[in-house]
């Protein structure tokens, strides 16, 4: 269990990269982190790019929504950026829309949603 | 005096060469009757198929269907003896197939073999009833083996034209285009059923991740009926598309479109929408962050 996802942080925005396959653990081991990271940074903003993630599970989905949910409380906006084509169908078929998480297309394209997001406030 | 073992063998040996010894023997002359057979035959596409390739396909099938009966297993035509027969047989039943034979002049080719060799093995094994009786018994199971083969062939060839022109109907009917830098249209023509709202869904979110792309407009002039089930597809689409940080503007909703989306109760709030493509494009631009301006009032 020593595998973990990096959470890095840039200024006041937290960056997560998931480069390999997720399975419920990790996906729980993230919200963990993920949560006391952004406590801990007072950050702004929460990217996570999911580009290399190539299956999703309606568990997994439903994690994403969750951090997405609680870095909402914890004060910072959550854009999810570089969802594959299959795994977006797959989430739309399984009805998870993700309702509350912003998404882009890409990490600079979520970087300014999120830099735009911050200056207004 | 042969032992009844010596003499199993023996029987069987015979049994075996009688069929292909009988066609290496009168070869010339069965591939002579078998072509005057087949051009003769109501069923012979004289315009189709030009003499000499027809006496060429004849020679090499009964060379090939010669080598094949040397091994006197006539029960199963899968067996990789027969191999070489039923390849030329598949690529003949193919081309016939393109050429615009029907299923039984192909099948001919096969079944038009059967009277030369019973004519030739009539004459080698005429004396001995129960040995012509045998021959006769497996040429004709092989051969109607064949035949059947040949139809099924066919069958199969015409099956996959049909299924490669539903396969290119489906993805011409689905063109993404670029209208603009970050824009893309998708005008759909056509009824919207699921497994085409599928390959409209994959080839859209394709282009959006090939290109870049943060607004596509979905043009529904062309679908001519919106039911219940083509808007549930729809909000799929754009669901899909929206999760992977692109927005859709629907546009090309008709006048009676719109009166029946809201008989029916259905919701699309959720969506941007837009009554033409000029003003959905009009809306991507602003979004995009473009303006205009005319550099002249047009001459009335």
């Amino acid at each position: 269990m020593q595998e973990k996802i990096p959470i890095l942080q840039i200024d006041d925005l937290l960056l997560v990269s998931i480069q390999v396959d997720m399975h419920d653990q990790l996906a729980l081991q993230l919200q963990d982190d993920l949560t006391e990271k952004i406590t801990a940074t007072s950050a702004r903003g929460v990217l996570i790019d999911i580009s290399s993630l190539e299956i999703v599970d309606s568990f997994i989905g439903r994690i994403i929504g969750n951090i997405s949910a609680m870095a909402r409380i914890l004060d910072a906006k959550t854009v999810v950026v570089g969802m594959q084509p299959a795994v977006a169908i797959t989430l739309v078929e399984l009805g998870l829309t993700l309702g509350g998480v912003h998404t882009a297309l890409n990490v600079s394209r979520g970087m300014e949603l999120l830099r735009r997001g911050s200056s207004d406030s | 005096m042969h032992s009844p073992h010596v003499r199993s063998i023996y029987s069987t040996a015979m049994a075996k060469s009688s069929l292909h010894e009988v066609i290496n023997k009168h070869r010339s002359s069965i591939l002579e009757d078998w072509i005057k057979e087949q051009s003769a035959a109501v069923t012979m596409r004289a315009d189709l198929i030009k003499p000499e390739e027809l006496r060429r396909q004849s020679s090499e099938f009964l060379d090939r269907f010669q080598t094949a009966a040397q091994s006197g297993e006539y029960d199963d035509i899968r067996k990789p003896v027969w191999a070489p027969v039923t390849e030329l047989l598949g690529d003949l039943s193919r081309t016939r197939g393109r050429l615009g034979f029907s299923p039984s002049e192909t099948a001919v080719f096969i079944f038009s073999l059967k009277s030369p060799l019973l004519i030739r093995l009539r004459e080698e094994l005429g004396s001995d009833a129960s040995r012509l009786f045998s021959e006769v018994a497996s040429m004709t199971e092989i051969l109607d083996k064949l035949g059947l083969y040949t139809t099924e062939v066919y069958q199969q060839s015409r099956e996959d034209v049909v299924l490669r022109q539903q396969a290119e109907m489906l993805e011409l009917s689905t063109p993404v285009v670029k209208l603009w830098e970050g824009i893309l249209a998708l005008p759909l023509i056509g009824t919207l059923d699921s497994a085409r709202t599928n390959v409209v869904m994959e080839s859209l979110l394709q282009h959006i991740v090939q290109t870049g792309s943060e607004i596509a407009i979905i043009d529904i002039t062309g679908v001519p009926m919106v039911d219940t089930l083509v808007a549930q597809h729809l909000l799929k689409t754009v669901a899909a598309a929206r999760l992977m940080g692109a927005d859709c503007i629907i546009s090309g909703i008709r006048p009676q479109i719109a009166q029946t989306m809201v008989h029916l109760g259905v919701d699309l709030s959720a969506v941007a929408t837009k009554a033409t493509m000029a003003d959905a494009l009009r809306e991507a631009l602003r979004r995009s962050g473009f303006r205009f301006s005319r550099e002249s009032a047009p001459k009335s």
